[in-house]
């Protein structure tokens, strides 16, 4: 089923009535999630990501805009008629239930020609615990299971009603760094066994980045960009985007462009022969910086850390915005760590250029 | 744990509540069993160094000669019975409905909670100022004037009135167990029994309900919203929710209302000095309404310590058996 998102806007009263501040949690948003894919919402906490799901689950009626799952317009239907799986941060699981009568529970509220018998719906329930891999658990309390076999019960009873939409909000954040690790392989395995559209909300780039089909990225409210994972990285459209993707975050210089060159400081690091002349942000991810005795950046070596395979440089430039420079170099490549300055030449493709006031990319020939 | 050199400290600040909990609360509970154990016990008997002796007469005497034992414990197993279901399901009711309201929620908490900060006592005079018949003379002295007081005006106003009026006329007897005459007599001369119990039952359950809804309501108010959100999601019917959700998750509190209505209503006396004052009855029949705790007082000028104390002991009897049968219910049926 894929959603489509009209100018979708959410604006909240303020809380103070007398300031008259109304808070636009949502502004204008329109982008279609097509069928069948694994879509993150990304991006920092305020900018919307969550009330944008619970709009399409329903929970939240939107300010204006228009809301399709598929060809039907869901705007004005009532959450329980959209057919929403929804699985919460802190997951919701009845207390008092067992897991088993959690998965059972959106079964038993069917009515009408939808209506089960017990049988059909203990078999569907065992074929929801089956798929998240917990039928063992079923007679547990979810007091007694560890926060990752939570998630998957609030995943089966999400998925046993066979929703058409899939929506999670945050489900990695309440799990250790080991158990996100896989709990993020196992949605996307799930995701791909049922080939329900999912949308999931996030704050964390690598795990958006890593398991989606697409992202969104978002701001204050305002979408930013949306594509595929590794365009958005390879591609930003603004700077936002840029530092907002990639870890360790991209480097972000002052310059200029004069005369189809771009200078940090006085060093002409790239030539742009179709760039007129401009104060600009420069942004180098940290893997395009390559150590050459003849390249056109020179930093200050400040320390070399050892990750194995690569070595990561932290070094410092006198037009830097970002605190340090940071630079993932291949471990082969002979760093000296006692040096006190590094020259390094840049690869094209890894430097992007951005206009100072509106902080919009600036494309160039690469 | 405590470092064992800073114990004493602890003991120390602990003395003057400990001390007083030995003089007031520990040593009348032990020397109430003595007492009770004590064969004819009484406070006069030690100045002629008379000894007792040791035996359980205190208790056969209390149960079984008792004169109004059996009545007092009729009473209040009755009392208790009515009303603790009563004004748990009214108290749920309004502690549901006031959540669910927006406007007016503080306002309308504060309405309902003054009850619980008005003297019981007072809170019985009007409700007996409610149900009394009043009589005066007005004008020439020969002119008695009645008022049957303001119950008795709503039952005349709701047209309740006629249809009791006509029952009396036609069918007494089935009306009987209420009335014999109209306008009702409730508290007063010639009230039955099952009357006075109402009023009873109604002035305790208006009183045990401010307490009841502000432990229902804060239990309503602590339950986690996302429960209600994702039993949205799925398409919960209302019913459905109450039950399965709001219901299991304030189980505790429901318990809580429910173990502390039943024991408050076993120690029930204040209500029925209330509206009866200490003759625990209407006029033509005093202590028809008496109680377990009622008994005691009764019998306590009487100098029948020992026996005093064995009722006493049995009133605990009772309490503590209701509250272990309360906690093995809810041990099966709470969700903690």
């Amino acid at each position: 089923m894929k959603v489509v998102l009209q100018n979708l806007t959410k604006v909240f009263p303020s809380r103070n009535k007398k300031a008259n501040e109304e808070v636009i949690a949502v502004n204008d948003f329109t982008f279609e999630i097509p069928d069948g894919k694994l879509i993150g919402l990304l991006g920092p906490s305020g900018c919307g990501k969550s009330t944008t799901l619970y709009m399409i689950s329903g929970l939240q009626k939107p300010t204006g805009g228009k809301i399709f799952f598929g060809e039907d317009d869901v705007t004005e239907l009532a959450t329980e008629k959209r057919g929403v799986g929804l699985v919460f941060q802190n997951y919701a699981l009845y207390p008092h239930m067992t897991v088993k009568q959690n998965i059972l529970f959106p079964l038993q509220n069917l009515k009408g020609k939808d209506k089960m018998s017990k049988n059909e719906m203990l078999e569907r329930a065992h074929e929801a615990a089956k798929l998240v891999q917990i039928d063992e658990l079923m007679d547990r309390k979810p007091s007694e299971l560890s926060g990752g076999q939570q998630q998957r019960v609030a995943i089966a009873r999400a998925l046993v009603k066979m929703p058409r939409v899939l929506l999670l909000d945050e489900p990695l954040s309440n799990l250790d760094a080991r158990l996100r690790l896989q709990t993020r392989e196992e949605i996307r395995r799930i995701q791909r066994e049922t080939g329900i559209t999912t949308v999931f909300v996030t704050h964390d780039q690598e795990e958006a980045m890593s398991i989606s089909d697409m992202i969104v990225v978002m701001k204050l409210g305002v979408l930013q960009q949306i594509g595929a994972p590794q365009d958005v990285y390879d591609d930003p459209t603004n700077l936002f985007v840029a530092k907002f993707l990639g870890t360790p975050p991209i480097n972000v210089f002052e310059g200029k462009v004069q005369g189809g060159k771009v200078y940090i400081g006085d060093e002409a690091v790239l030539d742009v022969a179709d760039v007129e002349d401009r104060e600009v942000f420069i942004g180098i991810r940290p893997e395009g910086f390559v150590p050459d005795e003849n390249g056109a950046m020179c930093c200050k070596m400040r320390s070399v850390e050892v990750m194995g395979r690569d070595v990561s440089v932290v070094s410092e430039h006198d037009g830097m915005v970002s605190p340090v420079i940071r630079s993932i170099i291949n471990a082969d490549s002979g760093i000296d760590a006692t040096a006190t300055t590094i020259r390094y030449s840049i690869k094209r493709h890894k430097i992007f250029l951005f206009d100072k006031q509106t902080e919009e990319r600036i494309r160039f020939e690469v | 744990m405590v470092d064992s050199k800073q114990q004493w400290k602890a003991w120390l600040y602990l003395s003057p509540a400990i001390v007083l909990l030995l003089v007031f609360t520990v040593w009348p509970i032990i020397n109430t069993i003595i007492m009770a154990f004590t064969e004819g016990y009484t406070a006069l008997g030690n100045i002629g160094e008379q000894t007792f002796q040791f035996g359980i007469g205190n208790f056969t005497k209390v149960i079984f000669k008792f004169p109004d034992f059996k009545e007092c414990l009729i009473n209040t197993m009755i009392l208790c019975f009515a009303t603790v279901p009563i004004s748990t399901f009214l108290a749920l009711l309004i502690a549901v409905c006031l959540n669910s309201i927006k406007p007016l929620q503080r306002l309308l908490q504060t309405i309902f909670f003054l009850p619980y900060v008005t003297n019981s006592i007072a809170v019985g005079m009007v409700f007996a100022a409610m149900f009394n018949i009043v009589g005066t003379f007005l004008g020439s002295e020969s002119q008695l004037v009645t008022s049957p007081g303001i119950v008795n005006y709503f039952i005349e106003i709701s047209g309740l009135g006629n249809l009791i009026e006509w029952l009396l006329a036609n069918y007494p007897n089935t009306i009987s167990w209420l009335t014999t005459t109209y306008p009702i007599s409730w508290i007063n001369d010639g009230s039955t029994y099952m009357a006075n119990m109402l009023v009873i039952i109604v002035y305790i359950v208006w009183n045990a309900l401010p307490f009841k809804i502000l432990i229902l309501l804060g239990g309503l108010q602590s339950v986690n919203k996302q429960y209600y959100e994702a039993a949205k999601v799925d398409g919960t019917s209302r019913t459905r929710v109450f039950t399965n959700i709001t219901i299991p998750l304030l189980s505790p509190m429901l318990a809580y209302v429910i173990i502390t209505g039943f024991i408050g209503g076993f120690k029930e006396y204040s209500s029925i000095v209330g509206i009866f004052g200490e003759s625990m009855g209407p006029p033509h029949d005093p202590y028809r309404l008496n109680t377990m705790v009622g008994l005691i007082y009764k019998e306590l000028p009487l100098n029948q310590y020992g026996r005093v104390a064995a009722a006493a002991l049995v009133l605990f009897a009772i309490i503590f058996v209701i509250t272990m049968i309360n906690l093995w219910v809810s041990k099966k049926k709470v969700h903690y």
